[in-house]
C-alpha cells in the first residue's frame, strides 16, 4: 500500500529531478553547449500540448463521447502539416521583430498597438486561468485518490480540505518557484530558457512512458490484447456505443468544429507559442518536428480506448469518475509501482503545462498590460527612472505568482460543483479568438488595427455569452431560466441556442458563433477602415517576411534625429548596463562602428534599439520609449507606401539580376564546351587532312624515284592518288559548308522539288560505293509525292551523307540498306535503314553534334570529319524538318526524317 | 526558396487530403459497428490514416525537393 509519506517522497524527488535538469540545462547554455539544440527535444517540448487533461481526461472523454476525444489530437496533427507554411512564417517574423508572445505578435502586426496587445493579454489570462486550475485539480485529485484509498475502488470524495492540507497548494507554490527561477532570469523575454525547455522535454518523455506502461499493463496484463478487449466490448451495449460515433444529426458538425478548434488552439495557446516560437533554437528543427510531434500524439492515444473499455468492464456499477480510470486500474490490482509511475506521469503532464503557461502569460501581463499602464502614469515618472530592468523582472515574477494563485483560487471556488473537463475546451475557444487576427495578419496585408480589434472584442463577447455565462448558473450566480428561456424570456438569446441554432453541442455552438462573428468583424471592418503608415509598413513586413531582408528595410521607414548616448541610456534602464554593453558590442562588431566617433544615431541603429527593447517590454511600449528620446519626423502614408514598394522593386530587380547572371554563367559554360570541341575538331581535321596528303606524297615520291615501274602499277598508283585527292577536297568542302551554315552565310537555292527525285539522285550518286561493298540497296518510293520547296542540292547532300554513313557501317556482301519515302498529313517521312553495326545509346545522343565521331569498335579509326551528320541535321532543320535515330549495337540503325510539306 | 515552395505545396496538398479523410462524409463510410481483425473499423481507419499521414510528412520533409 502506498503511504502518504511514500507519495510525497517520490513526488518531491521527481520535482527535485526537474530542478536539477533545468539547472543543468541553464549551466550548459551559459557555457555555450546547448542540450536542447535538437529537433527531437523541440518536438518533445511541443508535446507540452498534452496536459493532465490528456493524461486523465482522454479516457474520461472516450467513456462519455466515444471517438470524439481524438479530435483534440487530430487538429494539431493537421496543423502540423501546415506547420511549414504557417508556423515557420510566425517563427521567422518573431525572430526578426523580437516578438515574445501572441499579444505582442498581434500588437506589433497592427501598428504596435498598445490597445490590441492589452486586449489579447486580457483574453489570454481570462481564458487560461481556468485551464491552469484544471491542472491543479488533477494533481490534487490524484493525490487524494492515492491518499484515501482503502482497498475498494471508491468514488472521489473531494472533501473540504483546508488550504494547508491541500497538495495542490504546495504544488502551486513549488511550480511558481520553478517558473520564477528558470523562466524569467533576464529582462529580455526573447532570451531562451534552455533549462526550462530541457525540463519540459523530460516531462514529455515521462508522461508518454507512464501512459504507455499503463496501456500495456491494462491491455496485455489484465486482458489478453486489443482483440480480447474489443470482443468483450462488443458484447456490451453500453460499451459498443464507444466504438462508433453517434448517429444523431450534428455529430459530424461537432467533430469538424472540434478539429478546427484544436487546430487553432495548437497555434494560439500561449504555452505553445512559448515553446514553438520563443524557445525555438533553429528554424530547421521544425522540419523534423512537424512529423515527430503527430507521432507523439498518436502514441499517447493508442491505449486510451483500451483503458476506457477496461475501466468500464472493471468498475461497472460503481460510482467512479472515468477521469480517474488511469489511476484506479493499477490501484485496484495492487500494482503500487505502476500506480506511482502513473501518478508521476499525470503530475508531469500538469506541471509542465502550468510552468510554461504561466511564464508565457507573465510575459504578456508585464509587457502588454502592466508596462503600458505604468508608462502612462505620469506620477511614476517611469521614463526618468534609471534602472528599470529590476522592475521588469519583478513584474514578471509577480505575474507568475499571481497567475498560479488565480488558478488555485479558481480551482478552490469551482471544483465542488463544476465539471472541470469542459474547461479545457472553453479555454481552447478563448485562445482560438486570436486566430483571425493572427493568421489574417500574416497572410493578408489588408487587415487593419480597427478590424483586428473589432474581431477580437466581438469574438470575446460571444465567447463570454455562450460559453462562460452559462457556467454561472451552475454556480448559482444566474437563474437556470437564463439558459432554458433566455435572458428576460427572449428565447432567441438562449446562450446554448443563439438565434435558435440547434444541432450543436454547447461548446461547438459557442465556437461556431464566436469565430464566425470574430472573422466577420475582422474582415468586414478591415475592408472599411484605413491603415496608419506604421500599420501599413508592419503589414508589409509581416506578410512579405521572406522577401524583406532583416532590419535594413524597416529602418528605411524611419526618419528623424537621435543621439547614441540617449539610446544607450534607454537600453541600460531596461536591460541593465552589462547586457546593454554586450548588445552594443555585438551590433558594432557586425557593422564596424566606433561608438566614440558616432554621436548621431542612424535609422538602422534606432530600429535596432527599438527591437532590443521590444524583446524586453513588448513592441508597443518599446515604440513609446524610443519615441521619448528621439525626434521623429512622421511620414505620410504615401511616403511609407512608396518606400515599401521601392524596396520591393529593388528586390525584384535584384532577382532579375540574379537570374540574368545565372543565364550568363550557363552561356559561358556552353561557350567553353564549344571551345573545347573546336580544339578537338581542329586536331581531327588536321589529322584527316594529313592522311590523304601523306598517301599522295608517298605515291608521288614512288613515281618520281622509280620511273621504270610497270604501267599497270603506275595506273593503279595514280587512281589511289586521285581518290585521296577527292577525299581531301570532300573534306574541305564539308568544313566550308558547315562553317557557312553555322555562320548563316550559306546561300540556299530554294525551289519547288520532288523529294522522290532527290532520293533517286542520291542513290545514283552513291551507287558506286554500294556496289563496291556488294551491298543490297532497296528503294521504296510512292508513285506520286507532293512537291515541296527546298534546296535540292543540299537535300541530296543530306541524303548522300546518310547513305554513305550506312554503307560505311555495313559489312560487305551481307549488308542491306533500305530507303523509303511516305507521306501522311502534310508531312513527308524519309527513312534510311541499315543492318550495320548499330549505334550505342550514348552515342545516339551526340552523333548529331558537330565534331563528334563514333569509333566503331574493331574497325580502327573512324573515317570522315565528324561533320556529316551535323551538316545533315542543319540542312533538315533549315527545311523545318526533324531527324532522329533509332538503333542498338548490332541491330543496325534507322534514321528518320520528317519534312513538312507546306514550308518556306 | 524554390525548394521551400515545393515542400510547402506538397505539405499543403497533404493537409487538404488529411482534412478530407478525417471529416464527414468520408469518415461516415467507416462509422460502422464492425470490427476488422478484432479492431473496431472506425478506430482502425482513423489510426491508419494518422500513421499514413505521419509517414508521408516524414518523406516529404526529409526528401530533397
Amino acid at each position: 500500500m502506498l503511504t502518504t509519506e511514500t507519495i510525497l517522497f517520490v513526488s518531491l524527488c521527481y520535482i527535485g529531478v526537474l530542478f536539477a535538469i533545468a539547472y543543468f540545462g541553464d549551466k550548459r547554455a551559459d557555457a555555450g553547449r546547448s542540450i536542447i539544440n535538437s529537433p527531437y527535444v523541440y518536438a518533445l517540448s511541443l508535446a507540452v500540448y498534452c496536459t493532465a487533461w490528456t493524461f486523465y481526461g482522454s479516457v474520461g472523454r472516450a467513456v462519455r463521447s466515444g471517438p470524439g476525444f481524438l479530435t483534440i489530437y487530430i487538429g494539431p496533427t493537421l496543423m502540423a502539416t501546415l506547420g511549414w507554411l504557417v508556423l515557420r512564417k510566425i517563427l521567422r517574423i518573431s525572430r526578426i521583430h523580437r516578438i515574445t508572445s501572441i499579444a505582442d505578435f498581434i500588437a506589433s502586426r497592427y501598428g504596435k498597438s498598445m490597445m490590441l496587445g492589452g486586449v489579447v493579454a486580457v483574453i489570454a489570462v481570462l481564458g487560461i486561468v481556468p485551464y491552469i486550475s484544471l491542472q491543479l485539480k488533477a494533481i490534487s485529485t490524484s493525490f487524494l485518490l492515492l491518499h484515501n484509498y482503502s482497498g475498494e475502488p471508491l468514488p472521489i470524495r473531494f472533501g473540504r480540505l483546508s488550504v494547508f492540507q491541500d497538495t495542490a497548494f504546495y504544488v502551486a507554490f513549488i511550480l511558481a518557484a520553478f517558473a520564477v527561477l528558470f523562466g524569467t532570469r533576464k529582462p529580455e523575454a526573447t532570451e531562451r530558457h534552455e533549462g526550462l525547455v530541457a525540463a519540459i522535454a523530460f516531462e514529455s518523455v515521462v508522461k508518454l512512458l507512464a501512459f504507455l506502461a499503463l496501456g500495456l499493463f491494462v491491455t496485455y496484463g489484465l486482458y489478453s490484447g486489443f482483440e480480447d478487449l474489443f470482443t468483450r466490448a462488443v458484447q456490451w451495449p453500453a460499451l459498443e456505443e464507444l466504438l462508433i460515433m453517434d448517429q444523431q444529426p450534428g455529430t459530424y458538425t461537432d467533430w469538424t468544429i472540434y478539429v478546427l478548434l484544436s487546430m487553432l488552439a495548437f497555434l494560439m495557446l500561449p504555452r505553445q507559442f512559448q515553446v514553438a516560437v520563443v524557445e525555438n533554437v533553429n528554424e530547421e528543427h521544425l522540419r523534423k518536428a512537424i512529423w515527430l510531434f503527430p507521432l507523439y500524439l498518436l502514441a499517447i492515444n493508442i491505449f486510451v480506448l483500451p483503458v476506457a473499455i477496461a475501466g468500464m468492464l472493471e468498475f461497472s456499477g460503481l460510482l467512479i469518475d472515468a477521469d480517474t480510470f488511469v489511476l484506479q486500474l493499477p490501484l485496484a490490482h495492487q500494482y503500487t509501482k505502476l500506480t506511482m509511475l502513473v501518478f508521476i506521469g499525470g503530475m508531469s503532464a500538469a506541471t509542465g503545462m502550468v510552468v510554461v503557461e504561466t511564464i508565457a502569460l507573465s510575459t504578456m501581463i508585464s509587457n502588454n498590460l502592466v508596462m503600458p499602464i505604468l508608462l502612462h502614469i505620469p506620477a511614476l515618472k517611469l521614463t526618468e527612472r534609471q534602472d528599470l530592468s529590476i522592475w521588469l523582472v519583478a513584474i514578471r515574477h509577480a505575474a507568475i505568482v499571481t497567475t498560479i494563485l488565480l488558478g488555485y483560487i479558481y480551482f478552490r471556488q469551482t471544483a465542488e460543483y463544476y465539471p472541470l473537463v469542459a474547461i479545457g475546451l472553453v479555454s481552447f475557444a478563448a485562445v482560438a479568438q486570436f486566430a483571425p487576427a493572427l493568421l489574417g495578419g500574416i497572410f493578408w496585408k489588408g487587415g487593419t488595427k480597427a478590424g483586428a480589434l473589432s474581431g477580437l472584442v466581438t469574438g470575446f463577447l460571444l465567447w463570454l455569452y455562450t460559453l462562460v455565462l452559462p457556467t454561472m448558473t451552475e454556480a448559482g450566480l444566474l437563474p437556470h431560466s437564463f439558459i432554458d428561456q433566455g435572458p428576460f424570456g427572449l428565447s432567441w438569446l438562449r446562450p446554448f441556442h443563439l438565434f435558435g441554432l440547434t444541432g450543436f453541442d454547447s461548446i461547438s455552438h459557442g465556437v461556431f458563433w464566436s469565430l464566425l462573428a470574430n472573422t466577420g468583424a475582422y474582415v468586414g471592418v478591415s475592408l472599411f477602415s484605413h491603415q496608419s503608415p506604421l500599420e501599413h509598413s508592419q503589414a508589409a513586413m509581416f506578410v512579405d517576411v521572406y522577401h524583406h531582408s532583416r532590419e535594413t528595410e524597416e529602418s528605411m521607414i524611419w526618419r528623424g534625429t537621435a543621439f547614441v548616448p540617449d539610446l544607450k541610456s534607454l537600453l541600460e534602464r531596461f536591460l541593465g548596463k552589462e547586457r546593454t554593453a554586450e548588445a552594443l558590442e555585438e551590433y558594432s562588431r557586425d557593422r564596424n562602428i566606433n561608438w566614440n566617433l558616432a554621436r548621431n544615431a542612424d535609422p538602422s541603429f534606432v530600429t535596432h534599439v527599438e527591437k532590443l527593447l521590444s524583446g524586453a517590454i513588448g513592441s508597443a511600449s518599446a515604440r513609446v520609449m524610443v519615441a521619448s528620446v528621439v525626434k521623429e519626423e512622421l511620414l505620410g502614408i504615401q511616403e511609407v507606401m512608396d518606400i515599401v514598394d521601392e524596396t520591393r522593386q529593388v528586390i525584384i530587380y535584384s532577382r532579375k539580376l540574379e537570374k540574368a547572371s545565372a543565364d550568363l554563367r550557363a552561356a559561358n559554360e556552353r561557350l567553353q564546351e564549344l571551345d573545347r570541341l573546336k580544339d578537338e575538331f581542329i586536331s581531327t581535321v588536321t589529322h584527316e587532312l594529313r592522311t590523304p596528303l601523306t598517301a599522295i606524297q608517298s605515291i608521288a615520291e614512288i613515281l618520281r624515284d622509280y620511273p621504270e615501274t610497270d604501267p599497270d602499277e603506275q595506273h593503279n598508283f595514280l587512281s589511289i592518288m586521285i581518290n585521296e585527292i577527292h577525299r581531301l577536297s570532300r573534306l574541305i568542302n564539308q568544313v566550308l559548308d558547315f562553317q557557312k551554315i553555322e555562320s548563316g552565310r550559306m546561300h540556299w537555292q530554294v525551289h519547288p522539288l520532288d523529294m522522290a527525285k532527290v532520293i533517286q539522285d542520291s542513290v545514283d550518286a552513291t551507287r558506286q560505293l554500294v556496289t563496291d561493298k556488294e551491298l543490297l540497296l532497296t528503294v521504296d518510293l510512292p508513285e506520286t509525292t507532293p512537291i515541296i520547296t527546298g534546296d535540292r542540292d543540299k537535300l541530296i547532300q543530306a541524303m548522300v551523307n546518310l547513305i554513305s554513313n550506312a554503307v560505311k557501317f555495313c559489312d560487305p556482301q551481307v549488308g542491306q540498306i533500305q530507303i523509303s519515302l511516305t507521306h501522311r498529313f502534310n508531312k513527308l517521312y524519309v527513312r534510311v535503314k541499315d543492318n550495320g553495326i548499330g549505334i550505342s545509346a550514348e552515342d545516339q545522343q551526340v552523333i548529331f553534334e558537330q565534331f563528334r565521331q563514333i569509333s566503331p569498335t574493331g574497325r580502327g579509326r573512324p573515317q570522315g570529319s565528324g561533320l556529316g551528320l551535323a551538316i545533315t541535321k542543319r540542312i533538315i532543320e533549315f527545311h523545318a524538318g526533324q531527324i532522329t535515330v533509332e538503333s542498338a549495337p548490332g541491330k543496325g540503325a534507322t534514321f528518320d526524317i520528317v519534312l513538312p510539306i507546306e514550308k518556306l | 526558396m524554390a525548394a521551400d515552395t515545393n515542400r510547402t505545396k506538397r505539405l499543403v496538398g497533404l493537409f487538404l487530403l488529411a482534412y478530407l479523410l478525417f471529416n464527414h462524409p468520408l469518415l461516415s463510410l467507416f462509422n460502422l459497428q464492425q470490427t476488422v481483425s478484432g479492431i473496431p473499423l472506425l478506430y482502425g481507419y482513423i489510426f491508419g490514416v494518422w500513421i499514413l499521414l505521419i509517414v508521408l510528412m516524414a518523406i516529404i520533409t526529409s526528401s530533397e525537393p
